[in-house]
């Protein structure tokens, strides 16, 4: 799932600056398991705004709503009446919950207030850890379900560097080596002549450099008469 | 070795290629460029080592702190009559800017390129940059391979015109983990197509032994040089920080004791109560027992099997450079007649 964490709160108010009528929209998907963005953080940050606000001498209207899932038209439109009546929408969904508020309602000036940060899980109560890099050519079938573009800091596909160390990576010790990780597993499951492969370099093109990505299903597409 | 293209054999015809056909013992140095736009620091350095090494690998932003490329200190090099070898890191270039610089190094007169991974950008003046990391230390070697012996670059696209000619050099840090399989991965450099290898710092030898006994094995000093990195330890701080810190750096606590040995006579005094006088004196004390030290250790990897040369890195302290080739008896360093064409 999409791993997202709450901007610092002086940051959210400073993009909401003066304005007096604030939504604050949550999302019932990714960033609601994440404790970033759902119904409960929406309704926290919508009181301390109002709290913070009044404290200041300049209280907002601040109300709170959240949607099942932001980045879905069908879900927007249910708070259409509700954004349509305030200054700013204040986000708390991933970035693409942001652009779907954004492309949905062009009169209105949204805000996040979320920092969207990978495509991970949640590895332990409180640790949510990366997992995949969206490069649009999975890759985890050669290394063993351990993705090195998304878990080795160099991405490389001919690991390990010579900064693996006791199972981290020279980056940082809270990091462990992803091809250390991939190694053990090929080893554990007697596919280790795997690596002994040479990997030719990647092509990128399918992953951000070849620009903003788009998949069109004609399959799925509706037709003209429809 | 490698494919041919001349009839003599040679890939590219540099020094450093000629030395190791040859058969001699090869002894290449590194060299950091300065932290400036002041070629002068270069042409010092090149002085303190000219005539004890074969090559001189000229370091790529190492540590990920920017310095003069290494390109820009290679032409620097060539002209003052030494052969650098250019070390080319994928961490802050592309597969065009790669190909690119190649070109204008070979146009230079620069012969061999030493292919690594590069480290992160986290560990150096710039933690905010955006890495590259485009292809990896492996495909890099396949890419100058290609270049050289197909006449192509990395896209398929032919070469329109003469192409570089290098003499490709890798990395290997013997003692990185998963130890187990650093013998193979050296193997898939040179299968990518290293000519040669310039190892990791190596401290302890029974260690590197076994290393290079599991690369006999596999045959892989018979398909490419492997030259040992070697290079003289400062002070036992540094010691003790590389043996921590660095990884694939394996120190044996002797070495340690032996340069706290040197250092006794200053010994149970802070830094503070020393005289600057005194701390020169005991800094001098323990670079005499680095170079001692790193003179032992060349003369225990001369007599391992399969070792074609070594690799002098004497980080900042090239003047180190010169007593250690002539402590292991490495000096004068061969003059090599090319084979006929």
């Amino acid at each position: 799932m999409i791993i997202a964490e709450q901007k610092p709160f002086e940051e959210i108010k400073s993009l909401v600056g003066a304005a007096q009528k604030v939504l604050v929209v949550g999302c019932g998907t990714c960033v609601t398991v994440c404790f970033a963005g759902g119904s409960r953080e929406a309704a926290i940050l919508a009181a301390s705004l109002r709290m913070a606000s009044k404290l200041n001498g300049d209280p907002k209207e601040v109300s709170d709503v959240t949607v099942q899932r932001q980045c879905e038209w069908e879900y927007l439109d249910s708070i259409a009446e509700q954004v349509s009546a305030v200054d700013v929408v204040l986000s708390l969904g991933c970035g693409i919950g942001v652009q779907a508020i954004a492309e949905h309602f062009p009169k209105t000036w949204v805000v996040p207030g979320l920092n969207t940060a990978f495509l991970g899980l949640p590895a332990e109560q409180g640790v949510w850890v990366e997992r995949c890099a969206a490069c649009g050519d999975c890759i985890l079938g050669l290394t063993a379900g351990v993705c090195p573009i998304a878990r080795c800091s160099k991405s490389l596909l001919n690991g390990p560097c010579g900064g693996s160390q006791n199972g981290h990576c020279e980056v940082n010790p809270d990091i462990p080596c992803g091809w250390q990780l991939i190694y053990d597993r090929l080893k554990a499951l007697g596919k280790l002549e795997m690596l002994y492969e040479i990997r030719p370099p990647k092509n990128w093109r399918t992953s951000r450099d070849g620009g903003p990505r788009k998949i069109v299903r004609p399959d799925l597409r509706l037709s003209e008469e429809e | 070795m490698a494919e041919a293209m001349a009839s003599n054999g040679y890939v590219s015809g540099s020094n450093l290629e000629k030395v190791l056909r040859a058969g001699h013992f090869a002894v290449t140095a590194e060299l950091g460029p300065p932290q400036s736009a002041d070629g002068e620091v270069i042409r010092k350095k090149a002085g303190l080592l000219r005539g004890f090494c074969d090559a001189v690998n000229i370091t790529d932003n190492q540590t990920a702190i920017v310095r003069m490329s290494s390109i820009g200190a290679g032409a620097i090099l060539v002209r003052e009559g030494l052969e650098p070898v250019i070390q080319m890191t994928c961490r802050d270039r592309n597969r065009l800017a790669i190909q690119s610089d190649l070109l204008g190094a070979y146009a230079l007169g620069m012969r061999n390129v030493l292919c690594l991974t590069g480290d992160h950008q986290t560990f150096g003046n710039h933690p905010q940059a955006k890495n590259v990391f485009d292809i990896d230390s492996v495909q890099l070697i396949q890419m100058v391979k290609t270049l050289r012996d197909e006449r192509a670059f990395q896209c398929g696209d032919p070469l329109k015109g003469s192409e570089p000619r290098f003499f490709i050099g890798a990395a290997e840090s013997p003692f990185a983990d998963p130890v187990e399989f650093r013998p193979y991965r050296l193997g898939k450099k040179i299968k990518a197509g290293a000519n040669f290898i310039q190892t990791q710092l190596v401290f302890d030898i029974p260690a590197f032994e076994a290393f290079m006994e599991k690369v006999r094995s596999l045959g892989l000093h018979q398909q490419a040089y492997i030259l040992a990195g070697v290079g003289p330890l400062k002070s036992p701080a540094m010691a003790k920080y590389m043996k921590e810190s660095v990884p694939g750096i394996l120190i044996p606590d002797e070495l340690i004791q032996r340069l706290e040995e040197a250092g006794k006579p200053w010994a149970g005094k802070s830094k503070d109560e020393l005289t600057k006088e005194e701390k020169k004196a005991r800094s001098e004390a323990w670079k005499q027992t680095g170079i001692e030290i790193c003179i032992e250790l060349i003369q225990h990897i001369l007599r391992i099997e399969g070792v074609a040369g070594v690799h002098i890195m004497a980080i900042e302290w090239e003047e180190a450079v010169a007593p250690i080739v002539k402590g292991a008896g490495l000096y004068p360093r061969p003059v090599v007649e090319p084979l006929p064409a």
